[in-house]
């Protein structure tokens, strides 16, 4: 059971800077990413915010961490799932993200991308695939 | 092994409980903890999405915060209310908890 | 059955952190078996044993502090975490130059790891939070 690689979901619902639950659960999925687990990342709701170009904390002297994101590749954290309606909700799209990639190892190290766009109810159904669940 | 979702918000404050619904697969669990339990009272907004849930999914209220708050008597039929005891079942009954926080 | 907690938020101010307890000691008395709390986020201030709470109320550090003792439960607060909301044991504080320590017994302070292992190693991972 211990040995088995198990599927973790890391689930992102909060805008980042209002609080600092974006941030830190960052932090445990850039730590987790030396475990050797089948991660993904979800970002769903306010979540969506996280990702949108153009942040620029210069005038309020918080923390700038949008930048990582585009650092989860390198850690082959590479399913970063955003639901479509979020986005649409809040008057987004794709375009509206920034651009993360990674280098695809099974591919000759090809760049893809790692955001994903899927439905709400595809989104149900990757959730129901997970052994771990981790809700920031 | 179905998911046990658990819901801590009020429903008049959060969309906790309506993302909760809508991702839920038929035959899952719900629990109503903390301010969620506000979801398992009668006659308000939500109580009609949560009298058709109980169609679909085995729902529960936490009963500490339901006495906790003042709101046995007026609770939607058909909700079922467990203690801590229940709460630790519920979780080894299903095969893995989602938060709606 | 094993069980993994999650507290992502600090003791008074969301009852995130007596559910969690209320959890864990009821799945002890049950038996089962706790793999580890992990606190996180605001979580981190379960763990401070200068709480000094009015004497009519509970004393969320002391109750989860005598779990530990009581259970041998693993509390471990995330070090990332306490550093940004001063939460030291004593070589945190020396490796920090802090004048002071201030984690309560029964705790320890750890890395984010920790929480990764937990999630891996238990049946059922429970997070208590915002």
């Amino acid at each position: 059971m211990s040995e088995a690689i198990k599927k973790f979901m890391y689930v992102n619902r909060k805008a980042p800077y209002g609080t600092v639950y974006a941030l830190e659960s960052l932090e445990v999925v850039l730590i987790g990413a030396a475990f050797d687990q089948d991660v993904s990342m979800a970002f769903m709701d306010d979540g969506v915010f996280q990702l949108t170009k153009g942040q620029d904390t210069g005038d309020t002297g918080v923390k700038n961490f949008s930048p990582t994101y585009k650092a989860l590749g390198d850690y082959d954290v590479n399913k970063l799932y955003v639901e479509k309606e979020s986005l649409e909700e809040r008057g987004l799209s794709l375009d509206d993200l920034m651009p993360l990639t990674y280098e695809d190892e099974d591919d000759d190290w090809n760049e893809k991308p790692s955001i994903k766009l899927v439905s709400r109810s595809e989104l149900t159904d990757l959730m129901e695939e997970q052994d771990v669940l981790m809700n920031f | 092994m179905a998911t046990l979702h658990t819901v801590n918000k009020s429903p008049f404050e959060k969309n906790s409980l309506e993302r909760c619904l809508s991702t839920a697969k038929d035959g899952s669990t719900i629990l109503f903890i903390e301010d969620g339990v506000y979801s398992a009272v009668k006659g308000t907004k939500v109580s009609s999405s949560i009298e058709a849930a109980l169609g679909k999914h085995n729902v529960y209220a936490l009963k500490p915060d339901v006495t906790t708050r003042g709101l046995s008597d007026n609770m939607i039929d058909g909700i079922e209310l467990v203690d801590y005891d229940g709460f630790v079942d519920l979780a080894a009954e299903c095969s893995k908890v989602q938060s709606w926080l | 059955m094993k069980f993994g907690v999650v507290v992502l938020e600090g003791p008074y101010t969301h009852e995130a952190a007596d559910t969690a307890y209320q959890f864990t000691k009821a799945a002890l008395e049950k038996g089962h078996e706790v793999f580890r709390v992990f606190f996180y986020h605001d979580g981190v201030n379960n763990g401070t044993r200068l709480t000094t709470p009015p004497q009519d109320d509970r004393n969320i550090v002391t109750r989860w502090s005598e779990l530990g003792e009581e259970h041998g439960l693993d509390l471990v607060v995330c070090v990332a975490a306490a550093q940004r909301r001063g939460i030291v044991d004593a070589d945190e504080a020396k490796r920090n130059g802090k004048d002071a320590d201030n984690i309560a017994p029964s705790f320890r302070i750890s890395g984010l790891g920790q929480l990764i292992e937990a999630g891996i190693q238990s049946d059922r991972l429970l997070v208590f939070g915002d």
